[in-house]
């Protein structure tokens, strides 16, 4: 067990690795000038002297290998760089959001996943009947709805006609943070997950339909049949956890899915996440903030992963015998 | 069977035809700006008095337009590396790892990265599509061949020495057909919502592009004041077609996979 995990650790930092390779490369090949992007509109006060200074002061006349070496080791150090939009270093933006979108994105993960089993469920146990039909289209309905239309529909229903929900933010306005309860934080999530969580129902739902109706297909569910079991009872005693792990694992692979999900649902909603922080990174060239969130998403999605590799192994006795063999 | 999959695609295809019949330049009409969806312009008219009926159509034809090219180079890329792959087992090796690395991102991150270094435009979101959607059907294909590889036929084939490249024309590639043809199908309305989504956020098409995304994010500013129906309805047509797509697309990989289709016999 110690091996395997050693084994993907390294596996994850040779995969960070790369991507900071990648994205170093991808970003300094860009037209953005992260000078321009610093100085902002006082660019023409600025002589060409000074501006060597500062590409001097910040190794921008370096060679790209040991700009990229310089960056790599201070984010060892633990040093991401100063937003350059925020004005204040990369990790308090970070670990200013990184609580939101958790916040988030558990809710919605929480909600699909529910609703998702739940469906899938019964539409798999009612194959062929108008129930599976509505839920089955409702499904296909939903994987082709834009997100953040749905987002608009909503924040349209409940802020602007209902007033039910807040229009935005993650808190009230006017509040400081000491004062913001974890109700307040929450309130203002909901929609946002909700948004999320709908959209996300869908890949769950026909997931579970398809494993369960692979399931209803065995000996031993004929044999449960002809001993007479049936409905709620069948699938409770034999349906329901043969066919639980494959939809929770590919609700755990999802979380890629769930992060452009967030990203989308934050911008909508001003919700201010990773999402919205990334989005205003790009678009501004705040290049620090943008390669550590990309970074982060790649821990997120890698993690999601390794949680459903996992998941096989420790609730399939089967998996775990042949793992140990080989 | 076969009218499932005939009428979904010629109404998608009539919406797009259509769309060409608009004239470029949607006329400026201030008097009439603002106003409700009524029976002259249906869908109503933006806060310029254009009718939002005509910007909707055509940046529904700007959507199946990029997606239908960036479905097609993101299969051809999908493709040549899954033919790449069989090789030799370092090829394969690569590719299994480029797909590894393309996937370990969230795919809307890879493509703001994308559109980021290319600076966003028509160009940025092409290659930014292009290069978001091959991994998954990158996958799809490679398995396919290196159970093709293993055939007899093939490795006779092999044995009387045809070259590779002659393999891959008259045995891989009219067996990757059907699969080339469904993951093309797949890719397309994807590619379409990303589009969106990425316009949406201010990556993708530049403001002046008649696009979905922009006409939802400009009406995003006038929601609170009750014009609902600048959301709305774009939003709505664009569900719309891609429903119509999507019906094509279960039927016509229903009729691919004729093997499997008695299914619908015995348990309908």
């Amino acid at each position: 067990m110690a091996v395997a995990i050693i084994k993907k650790l390294l596996r994850l930092v040779i995969l960070l690795f790369a991507v900071s390779l990648l994205t170093f490369l991808l970003v300094s090949m860009s037209p953005v000038d992260p000078i321009r992007a610093y100085i902002g509109t006082d660019m023409l006060l600025v002589s060409p002297e000074q501006r060597e200074q500062i590409e001097a002061y910040w190794g921008l006349d370096q060679p790209l290998f040991t700009q990229y070496v310089q960056w790599i080791s201070s984010i060892l150090s633990g040093d991401f760089g100063t937003s350059l939009i925020h004005r204040v270093p990369v990790t308090e933006v970070i670990a200013d959001r990184f609580f939101s979108s958790i916040l988030l994105i558990a809710l919605a993960w929480l909600m699909s996943g529910m609703l998702g089993v739940m469906l899938g469920s019964v539409a798999a146990m009612k194959k062929g009947s108008w129930i599976d039909r509505v839920i089955r289209g409702y499904c296909y309905l939903l994987l082709s709805t834009p997100g953040f239309w749905l987002g608009l529909l909503l924040l349209m229903v409940f802020s602007v006609w209902l007033g039910i929900f807040p229009t935005g933010l993650s808190a009230p306005i006017g509040m400081t943070t000491g004062d913001i309860t974890l109700f307040d934080r929450l309130y203002h999530a909901i929609l946002p997950a909700l948004t999320l969580s709908i959209i996300g129902v869908a890949n769950v739902c026909l997931h579970t339909r398809e494993k369960l109706i692979d399931v209803l297909k065995t000996p031993y569910i004929l044999q449960a049949r002809a001993n007479g079991y049936e409905g709620i009872y069948l699938f409770r005693r034999h349906g329901l956890r043969n066919m639980m792990l494959p939809a929770i694992s590919v609700h755990f692979a999802s979380f890629g899915e769930l992060f452009g999900g967030a990203i989308i649902a934050e911008q909508v909603f001003s919700y201010p996440g990773l999402g919205q922080a990334v989005v205003d990174a790009g678009l501004q060239g705040d290049i620090p903030l943008f390669l550590a969130i990309v970074l982060i998403s790649a821990v997120f999605v890698f993690v999601g992963n390794w949680i459903a590799d996992i998941l096989y192994l420790v609730l399939d006795p089967r998996l775990r015998k042949r793992g140990n063999k080989s | 069977m076969k009218k499932n999959m005939i009428i979904p695609l010629f109404l998608f295809i009539a919406v797009y035809i259509l769309s060409f019949l608009i004239k470029d330049t949607i006329s400026v009409d201030l008097a009439n700006k603002n106003q409700a969806p009524s029976l002259s312009h249906l869908y109503g008219t933006d806060w310029l008095g254009r009718d939002m009926l005509l910007r909707t159509l055509k940046g529904i034809q700007l959507s199946i337009t990029l997606g239908m090219v960036t479905a097609l180079l993101s299969t051809s890329l999908g493709l040549l590396l899954s033919i790449l792959a069989t090789v030799n087992s370092y090829m394969d090796k690569m590719v299994s790892w480029l797909i590894d690395l393309f996937l370990s991102l969230p795919h809307l991150v890879t493509f703001i990265l994308i559109s980021f270094v290319l600076g966003g435009g028509f160009k940025g979101v092409v290659i930014g599509l292009m290069l978001t959607h091959w991994p998954a059907i990158t996958r799809v294909l490679r398995a396919e061949l290196l159970q093709l590889q293993t055939m007899p036929y093939v490795q006779i084939s092999k044995q009387l020495g045809k070259g590779f490249w002659w393999r891959a024309r008259y045995h891989f590639l009219p067996h990757l057909f059907p699969q080339l043809m469904v993951g093309f199908t797949l890719i397309f309305p994807h590619a379409i919502l990303h589009e969106a989504s990425i316009t949406f956020l201010g990556f993708g098409l530049s403001a002046e592009q008649p696009a979905i995304g922009i006409i939802l994010s400009e009406s995003m500013q006038y929601l609170s004041s009750g014009m609902w129906w600048l959301a709305f309805f774009p939003g709505l047509t664009l569900l719309m077609m891609m429903l119509l797509f999507q019906r094509f697309t279960n039927a016509f990989k229903h009729h691919l996979e004729r093997d499997r289709s008695y299914e619908h016999y015995t348990n309908g």
